[in-house]
Order: C-alpha cells, then structure tokens, then sequence
C-alpha cells in the first residue's frame, strides 16, 4: 500500500506544480536580490536573507526560512488533509478498504505519502535554492571556502552540509506535525478543503497567540512555537535550547494526533 | 456463504438494521430487496466491514467479520452502491492501481498475473477495447461496468453487488444479466442488492425482503411464486366455460376466466372435452411483485403529510 500510494503521489501532476509554485517564491527573491543588491539590513526580514549577499551557499536556509512559515503548511495541510477525506469524497475509500487495504496500514502509507512529499519539496527547494544562491549571489566567497556564521566564525564546507542537513531534518519535523493535524481532521470530516482548512486555523490561531503577550502562559506549548529554532543550528556554538524543545514538542503533537486520527478511524463507520 | 444472527445497527436514534438474520448458501443468486432506506446498504456495508455493527454476528465464507476481513475479503467481489475510480486515471491504469493495494502472501503471483486478470476482467463487462480517456471522461454505463470489473478483478468465490445495473440501458442490463448468470454457472455465488423486482425475479433463486431495517420475508424464489390454485382460462366461449365450471370461476372478464382449479392440465382435458375452445391457459403464480407489497410498507422516502403533523405536535 505504500507503494501504491508515492506512486500516487509521483504520477501525480498536482505534486509537481504545487512544489514548482513552492519553489517560485525563493527563486524570484534571489533574482530580485541578485538585481537589486539590496538585501534586508542584519536583524529584520526573513532569517538568513541578509547574510546571503555575502554568501549565496547560505540561500538554501534562506529559502527555507521563506515557505516554512506559510507556504510548506498550506501545501503539507492540503496533502494531509486529502489523505482519508479525499479518498471519501471521491468514494474510492470503501474500495481501498474493501480490498482490503487495513484502516492502520491505509494511515500509515497517507502518513508516509505526506512525509515523502515534504522531503521531496523541501529537497528541491534547497537544492534549487543552492544552485541559484551560488550562481546570482555572493559568488566572491565561493573561492575561499569559509561561509560565515551567525556568530561571526567561519564554518567549514564539511560542518555547513552537517548544519544545513539538521536544519532540513528540524523543517521537516515541524511540518509532520502539521501533517498530523490534518491527518486527523481528515479521518474527522469527509471533506478535504475542510479538514486542510482546520490544520491551517490552528497554525494561524498558534501564530496570533504567540504575538499575544496576555497569552504567554500558552506560549510553550503552541505548534509553531519553534518553528524557527533551526536558526540556532548555525550559531557557534549551537543554541540547543529551543530545537530540543521544539523537537519534544513537535513530537508530542505527532504522536497525540496521530493516535487519535488512527482510534478514530478504527471506530469509524465508513458511509460515503 | 454469508450468515448473520441478530443483526443490528443504530446511527444515533434511527434504527437501520434491526435484528437481521441472512442466511446466503453457496450456489446462489441471492436477491436482496427492499425499498429506498430500508437499510440495504447498511447492512451490504458491515457484510464488508465498512460499517460496525451496533451488535449481533455475521460470518461470511464461513468466517468471522470484520475481525477476518484480511482473510475472507480477498475472495470477495464487491460494488457498493456507485462505482468509484480515480477520475484523472484510465480505467486500466485504476484497476491496476487497485489490484497492487492488495495484501496477502500471493503479492509476487499476483502482480505477474495482474495484467491478464486485468485484460480478462474488462473483456468480461465489455470493456476490452478501452482507450486511455481519464475515468473523469467515462458516461455512467462505461463507469458502472469498469466498477464491475473491479469486483470480478480477483476472479472472487462471492459477489457482492448494490445495484449492480445502474445507469445502463436495457442491452447493457441484459449483457450484465448474462454475465451474472455465467459466473454464476461457474460457481460463483451472487449476492445481489436491488430494488429492481423484475431482475430479482430473471436472476435470483433465493430472496431476502427487508422493511425498515427487518427481514420479513426470506424464502427460495419458486416457494414464494408457488401456484396459487388457480388457472387463468381466456377463451372465446366464456360463457359456456362458465357454465361448465360452475362454482369454480372466480371471476369473469371478457373473455378471461379466473379459476379455481389445481391441475392445469387436467381443466384444459375438461374444458376441451366439452368441446369449448381455448386461446390460452396458464396456472396463476404469485409475482414477487405481490409477495414484496404483502410485506412491506412504503419506503422511507415518502413522507406523508400526517406523519409532518404528527411530528410538529410532538406525538
């Protein structure tokens, strides 16, 4: 079953444009940046974007730090959304389950379709990220080897690739966690728009909270609380403080969801 | 091949499945009627474990279900209701897709054969010479027969088919008609969810009637068309018939008699005998129709405006 369903996901024309659109945004940024050279001063706009005048091998983090916050959610939230409430809507889900495809294994290959697409686009938004960063920006580094760090030290070649991997690894994290609040709207409602909506409702309600300083007691446990930990990733040293707390918490919100969409979906009477 | 004992299913108050005891032998074609809400598709659904029963048990293919469902499924064919199908894909790349979503020890074997069972499969329903057009482009006809051989994809011991002529035209329910009749002189057993009478009546040898979520009649097809006792005579001298068989004339009308009288054969000898000339005589049989109305009450999807009232006074 999880064969079937990456191989849904790659013969998939809706897969590639979403993730060509994804990538359009960073791309044109670096364009603009490339012609413009003018880029935020340090300490505003999004992360990374003032370093990388200076250094384009940093624009995939950059990139990153662009369709984390809204983008990568909207599509991560629409795909996960889809998983059991599109099969519904579409009335394939008492064939899949007639099969029979197990509700648990039918979960766990969504889950892994969900997983496989944000890897996938957040790999072609690095990768396409690098080759435009070292083609249009900041090329004169590119000889001397060092790239520079938050902090103000040089990283090696070897310890940038390290620290950029982990930060893949942290964004692809924070995004299973809306995976599986979509995941479990879907096996919720049988519509695929509304389940994906409801993901997103709570990312928004997560973002306004936090700018809320009445909600403070709150703020801890919110989803994307630490979205933008993986910044600390290229401190020297590494600020380990908020990535672990936002891998536990990402955790949390995992597990919790994805238990109650699977108990969900085991009790369900599928009537559509 | 299916059995269930005490069926029941409740959604919130409503009552859809009350009590229900099936009982589908092998080597039939079981024709399950009933009308619109009567909860034939509920129960068609928890047969496949897509619906949990409130309680109750149901064995099919002499199994526990759903707690076998990844044993007895394999072997059976299913439509519930509309057939379904990715619409962006073609018909053969769908069943394709379906076929590889099967689990079980037989994966290898499966995905070597999975080509043929697939050519054969839309050969069977009138398929065969499809093109590559998405099903989003399929008519309704083209899409119930591509449902059709989805269900038959696995060459099942059992089918189970809801409203299996959907949105064909006549020549199209003849052609199923036939199909069904040849997977069924193959050894497949049918059980058939309709509210058709009139292709229960062609395909079925037995009959289960359901009214408002109760089996109220359960019975072989030729039990219940039994003869009635009485012969119905058309012939041109009524009259004389009608003195002959004093007492036994039911009614007349024209130039049909209705009468009562066991032995076709031997009213013909008589009526001949007498010299009084038949255009047609035939023993009188129950239609399903009349068993079906004796039985139940209107479907639910008729609401009478006394019912409204009652329900506004609260009563």
């Amino acid at each position: 079953m999880i064969a079937v369903e990456l191989r849904k996901l790659l013969i998939s024309r809706r897969t590639w444009v979403t993730i060509l659109l994804i990538d359009a945004l960073p791309t044109l940024v670096a364009v603009l940046l490339a012609v413009t050279d003018l880029g935020p001063r340090p300490g505003t706009g999004p992360a990374f974007l003032s370093a990388v005048l200076a250094d384009g091998k940093l624009f995939p983090l950059a990139a990153l730090g662009i369709v984390l916050p809204l983008f990568l959610p909207i599509a991560v939230a629409l795909h996960a959304g889809e998983a059991i409430a599109g099969e519904a809507q579409a009335g394939t889900l008492r064939y899949v389950l007639v099969r029979p495809v197990g509700r648990t294994r039918l979960l766990v290959a969504k889950m892994t379709s969900v997983m496989a697409f944000v890897v996938l686009t957040v790999l072609v938004v690095a990768v396409t990220a690098y080759v435009v960063g070292v083609l249009l920006l900041g090329r004169s580094r590119v000889a001397t080897g060092g790239t520079a760090s938050f902090s103000g030290s040089t990283f090696s070649t070897q310890e940038l690739l390290l620290r950029t991997g982990l930060a893949l690894g942290y964004a692809m994290l924070c995004m299973l966690g809306v995976a599986a609040i979509a995941l479990f709207l879907s096996t919720v409602t049988r519509s695929p728009l509304g389940a994906a909506l409801g993901a997103l409702a709570v990312l928004i309600a997560s973002t306004i909270l936090l700018g809320l300083e009445a909600a403070s007691a709150l703020q801890p446990y919110l989803p994307t609380r630490y979205w933008l930990a993986f910044i600390d990733l290229f401190r020297d040293p590494i600020l380990w403080r908020d990535v672990l707390r936002g891998v536990a918490l990402q955790a949390v919100y995992v597990v919790v969801f994805l238990a109650a969409g699977w108990a969900n979906f085991m009790t369900k009477d599928v009537t559509d | 091949m299916i059995r269930s004992s005490g069926l029941t299913k409740r959604f919130g108050r409503i009552l859809a499945v009350d009590g229900l005891d099936l009982d589908v032998r092998e080597g039939d074609v079981y024709g399950f009627l009933g009308a619109n809400g009567s909860g034939k598709t509920t129960t068609v659904r928890m047969l496949l474990g897509l619906v949990l029963a409130t309680s109750g048990t149901i064995e099919v293919l002499g199994r526990p279900m759903p707690s076998s469902a990844r044993v007895v499924l394999p072997e059976v064919g299913a439509l519930v209701e509309a057939p379904a199908a990715y619409a962006h894909l073609p018909g053969r790349a769908n069943l394709a897709l379906f076929d590889a979503m099967s689990n079980g020890g037989r994966a290898r074997g499966d995905r070597a054969s999975r080509a043929g069972r697939i050519d054969d499969a839309l050969d069977r329903v009138g398929l065969g010479g499809v093109d590559s057009r998405p099903v989003r482009a399929y008519s309704l006809g083209m899409r119930q027969r591509l449902g059709l051989a989805h269900a038959l994809l696995r060459r099942p011991r059992l089918l189970v088919l809801d409203e299996p002529t959907n949105g064909l035209d006549p020549q199209g329910i003849r052609e199923i008609r036939c199909l069904l009749l040849e997977l069924h002189a193959a050894g497949t057993t049918v059980f058939l969810s309709s509210h058709l009478l009139a292709e229960v009546e062609q395909l079925c040898t037995r009959v289960g009637v359901l009214d408002r979520g109760r089996m109220v009649v359960q019975d072989r097809l030729d039990v219940l068309r039994r003869p009635t006792g009485r012969v119905v005579v058309h012939t041109p001298d009524a009259a004389a018939a009608h003195a002959l068989l004093d007492g036994r004339v039911e009614r007349v009308d024209g130039h049909r008699l209705l009468v009562r009288f066991d032995d076709a054969a031997a009213l013909n000898a008589r009526l001949v005998g007498a010299g009084i000339r038949v255009e047609s005589l035939v023993a009188e049989r129950r239609a399903l129709e009349e068993v079906v109305l004796a039985a139940t009450r209107p479907g639910d999807d008729r609401i009478d405006r006394t019912d409204r009232i009652d329900r506004i006074d609260g009563r």
